[in-house]
């Protein structure tokens, strides 16, 4: 077991009252597992990201118990997790391309980062060439300004960067959506091959795109307004999703292949909950076309299967009662 | 509703603002007086009531008498009638010429741009100060009016320029596009859809630019190069010091000017940096 | 009903203008009356801009396009209007085409007071109820808003119904889309398709190959300002001829198939460049015999309806 995550619950705190953005949420992450997280925007899976690598202003922390390998990290805590964030749990974030201070040449900015954390950057070199080697990036850009760096270039850079020190766990937040198709399948495959060569334990891919996910992820995870809504292997929500909203998600997805006049794909009617006041129970419950009188209370998010977790009392039935 | 709200929520901060509260009392204090300077002044300015000359202040002459038994306290609050003058006209004018450059340069772009450009910066190299002079050996008598002309014709490019970027930055969002494909005339467009959202940054450049006149207005009264009919804070200074009143010690003829104007500019910047904290919400002080 | 005739946009950048972008170079195509055609292509191919050219919001270098036999660059004033009562366009994003600080419904009302002076209060609003209705939207759940209080997706079908207020023929809809969520943005796609089925034209710009294919019948799709490939689009997405096609179609993420490794290829694109096939520098069959380095490839059809810009389709 790489992460254990029980019940964290992390608010934003706004002038008009507590954003419920992430609200109980318990899960595992096994070793050398890729989860993908996936979710409207507003659904809290950038929180739930970010709430296990920096948890600032305006987040709070409200409960909830996180461990990596077997060690509780002290997320309420900026300071203390210095020690954890980029050695056991590093992120590569939204805005790579402009993650990188324009007036510094990587080699030295990259000296400077390890330097923060004690590293010395003459030892890692040689294992920083071979990674750049990984993701095709030629030595000389260590020599180089950001701003002599394409996008896609950048994102490769940043994400050699965040895993130098192979952490345990790392976290991708939406790395692939400002990207063309091609640096797009570049990068997401890229990501996998550092999985495999122990760059980073595991790792939790935060994005929109669910087709990405199918391509590259173990497991989904699948958010709904600040809930674990399902969890279960990538092949099991992409095809044989339990709880309604995955399965009305996924059916909304357009493939290549699909023509409105063959197949009318069909969304989701209603908009998701504001977070600022969600409603009591199944915060699905309005939308859902399966609801019942059962749904005013919270759903838990047991497992019905191995490694099949959801959150919905129809679906999850006598599992949900005992 | 919603608007109210809004509004609400604005006057909130508005009136909550600290810096805003005391930059404004400030001003208000020294309108007040301005405003009622007839009221409030026993005596001609320029008359010699006092015939023993210089005097400290008394509870007839409250701000002392000057070297020729001028009441100080009169000049005081009609100069400052002359320096809010200055500021509401030069700093109007300056800010007006660099609203309609900006946006013109800013949403005409292209060769409009450029040529408007070259001309801000031709202005802003100017040397004012050599202009003045020779202006100043052509018009026997200047009066505040002239003055004021000068100094929002010299002011401008600052304003012109800042505005220029953000209706730059305006423009191009994609709202604007939509008001051209609603059949919208340029003039339109730039009063209805672009100046609404730099309100806050129209307010502040006319904030700066009112300070900023009557800086150097006081600044070329000082020189010699002022108003020659009239009576301003600058002059009184240029005055106390050819009379000799730092030598002679009398503090009385040259503070109170001197003061005033450093309260007013300094509670102009002050009212300006919390404007940006009642525009600007990240700066909101939580 | 639109015809672009060999239209190019030239920027002219650097210093004293002395370098050259070209953003978009000699496209051409036609949209047929009730059709929609998909634009696709990558960031930087020129799309948004031919876009814009359309809606005359960018100016053409040279090439023409053509509305019912009007060339619409010589179009002012009245005629300029007249145009705009035909075609209107919606962008991508949903909260930047809305002035922040006014209501929603004042895109309505610039509508009316440029095009409808003359309506009294309660025929318009006849019109407006009619127009959001379809839209799909409950005017009494989104008029008298302002824009942050409404959804992306509700903000979009706005904006088509400020466009349907002019009896529009012709929509470009740039990336419309791309920002909404999952679950909504299938139903803005399905207006589109049902608004077509009502005879309306569009031009759906988009980088999302599976969308285009969902919603268009003919396809065009861009590189560096250049056609590659353009034809009906089945025949596209079954036999994709050119090389640049060919690597968005094993590139596009899918819920069918997984990928197939090994067939990425990491060449940076640079900057638009001429005197060569766009492509040719990150081509893997790029063949300098054929003149690959030379000249940009003319467009020549590969079966009916199904236009390829590759020398090496040529050969074959």
């Amino acid at each position: 077991m790489s992460l254990q995550v029980d019940n964290l619950r992390v608010y934003y705190q706004t002038l008009r009252g507590d954003v419920k953005a992430l609200d109980g949420a318990t899960f595992t992450l096994a070793d050398g597992e890729i989860m993908g997280l996936a979710g409207e925007s507003g659904c809290g899976k950038t929180t739930l990201g970010h709430s296990l690598i920096r948890l600032a202003l305006p987040m709070r922390f409200i409960e909830g118990r996180v461990t990596l390998d077997g060690e509780e990290l002290p997320i309420w805590d900026t300071e203390k997790m210095n020690d954890f964030r980029f050695k056991k749990i590093s992120i590569i974030p939204q805005y790579a391309m402009n993650a990188m201070n324009p007036t510094r040449k990587i080699g030295r900015m990259t000296a400077e980062l390890l330097g923060s954390r004690k590293v010395d950057f003459k030892d890692i070199l040689p294992e920083l060439k071979r990674r750049l080697d990984l993701v095709k990036l030629s030595h000389d850009v260590l020599d180089m300004y950001p701003i002599e760096l394409s996008g896609g270039m950048k994102q490769r850079m940043v994400m050699v960067l965040s895993t130098l020190l192979d952490p345990s766990l790392l976290i991708a937040d939406e790395i692939t959506s400002a990207l063309d198709v091609s640096s797009q399948k570049a990068v997401a495959e890229m990501l996998v091959e550092f999985r495999n060569r122990k760059c980073c334990n595991s790792a939790i891919v935060i994005t929109h795109d669910i087709s990405i996910l199918y391509q590259i992820a173990d497991s989904i995870m699948v958010m709904y307004a600040g809930q674990l809504a399902e969890k279960a292997s990538t092949e099991t929500i992409i095809h044989a999703p339990r709880h309604p909203y995955t399965k009305l998600l996924i059916s909304s997805l357009p493939e290549v292949g699909v023509k409105y006049t063959e197949r009318r794909l069909t969304g989701i009617p209603g908009n998701p909950p504001l977070l600022l006041d969600p409603p009591v129970g199944c915060r699905f419950r309005e939308r859902c076309p399966i609801a019942f009188e059962k749904c005013i209370e919270i759903p838990p998010f047991v497992e019905i299967e191995p490694g099949h977790f959801i959150a919905c009392w129809k679906e999850a039935g006598t599992h949900a009662q005992a | 509703m919603k608007k109210q709200k809004k509004k609400n929520e604005f006057l909130y901060f508005t009136l909550r603002n600290r810096k805003l509260q005391i930059g404004l009392s400030i001003i208000l204090f020294f309108l007040g007086l301005a405003i009622f300077a007839p009221v409030l002044a026993r005596n001609e300015p320029f008359a010699y009531v006092n015939l023993r000359g210089a005097q400290p202040p008394s509870s007839e002459y409250w701000f002392g008498t000057t070297f020729f038994g001028q009441d100080v306290f009169a000049q005081f609050v009609l100069g400052l009638r002359a320096t809010f003058l200055v500021g509401a006209i030069g700093g109007g004018l300056g800010t007006l010429i660099g609203v309609l450059v900006g946006f013109t340069a800013g949403y005409r772009g292209g060769i409009v741009d450029e040529l408007l450009n070259m001309l801000t910066n031709i202005v802003l190299v100017i040397p004012t100060l050599a202009v003045l002079l020779i202006i100043a050996a052509y018009l026997e008598v200047r009066s505040i009016f002239t003055e004021c002309i000068f100094i929002g014709l010299t002011a401008w490019p600052w304003a012109a320029r800042a505005i220029r970027a953000q209706t730059f930055s305006l423009r191009t969002r994609d709202f604007v596009d939509l008001a051209k494909m609603s059949g919208m005339k340029p003039l339109k467009i730039i009063f209805t859809e672009i100046a609404p959202n730099m309100m806050s940054y129209l307010v502040m450049t006319f904030i700066l630019q009112f300070g900023g006149a009557i800086l150097n207005a006081a600044t070329l009264d000082f020189i010699g190069l002022g108003p020659t009919n009239a009576v301003s804070l600058g002059l009184m200074m240029q005055y106390a010091v050819l009379w000799g009143s730092l030598l002679l010690g009398h503090w009385w003829w040259f503070i109170p000017p001197g003061a005033a104007i450093t309260a007013i500019v300094g509670a102009l910047y002050v009212m300006n940096v919390g404007l940006d904290e009642v525009f600007n919400p990240k700066l909101r002080e939580m | 009903m639109l015809k672009l005739e060999e239209i190019s946009k030239v920027y002219r950048v650097g210093a004293f203008g002395g370098k050259e972008l070209h953003a978009v170079s000699n496209v051409s195509f036609n949209v047929k009356d009730g059709e929609v055609v998909s634009l696709i292509g990558e960031s930087g191919s020129g799309k948004s801009t031919i876009g814009k050219m359309i809606l005359r919001l960018i100016s053409t270098t040279s090439g023409n396009i053509i509305f019912n036999d009007a060339n619409i660059s010589t179009l002012s004033g009245g005629n300029l209007k007249e145009y705009y009562r035909n075609v209107q366009g919606v962008f991508q994003d949903p909260f930047s085409s809305y002035n922040p600080i006014f209501k929603a419904d004042r895109v309505f009302r610039l509508i009316r007071e440029e095009f409808y002076p003359g309506t009294p209060d309660r025929e318009w609003d006849a019109k407006i109820e009619d127009a959001l209705c379809a839209v799909g939207l409950n005017p009494e759940h989104v008029l008298n808003k302002f824009p942050h209080q409404l959804s992306g997706g509700q903000l979009q079908r706005f904006l088509i119904a400020r466009a349907l207020l002019l009896n529009i023929k012709f929509l470009v809809a740039d990336e419309i889309i791309s920002m909404l969520d999952a679950s909504t943005r299938i139903d803005v796609l399905n207006l589109l398709a049902e608004l077509k089925s009502r005879g309306l034209s569009i031009l759906f710009i988009t980088h999302d190959l599976s969308l285009a294919h969902y919603i268009s019948e003919q396809a065009v799709i861009l590189y560096r300002g250049c056609v590659t490939e353009m034809g009906a689009t089945d025949h596209i997405f079954d036999n994709p001829v050119h090389p640049y096609t060919r690597m968005l179609m094993a590139s596009v993420p899918r819920l069918d198939k997984k990928w197939e490794h090994g067939v990425v290829d990491l060449k940076e694109k640079h900057a638009a460049v001429t005197g060569c096939c766009a492509f040719y520098d990150r081509c893997p069959i790029a063949d300098k015999s054929l003149g690959c380095d030379k000249f940009q490839p003319m467009l020549t059809e590969a079966e009916p309806d199904h236009f390829v810009a590759c020398y090496r389709h040529v050969e074959r």
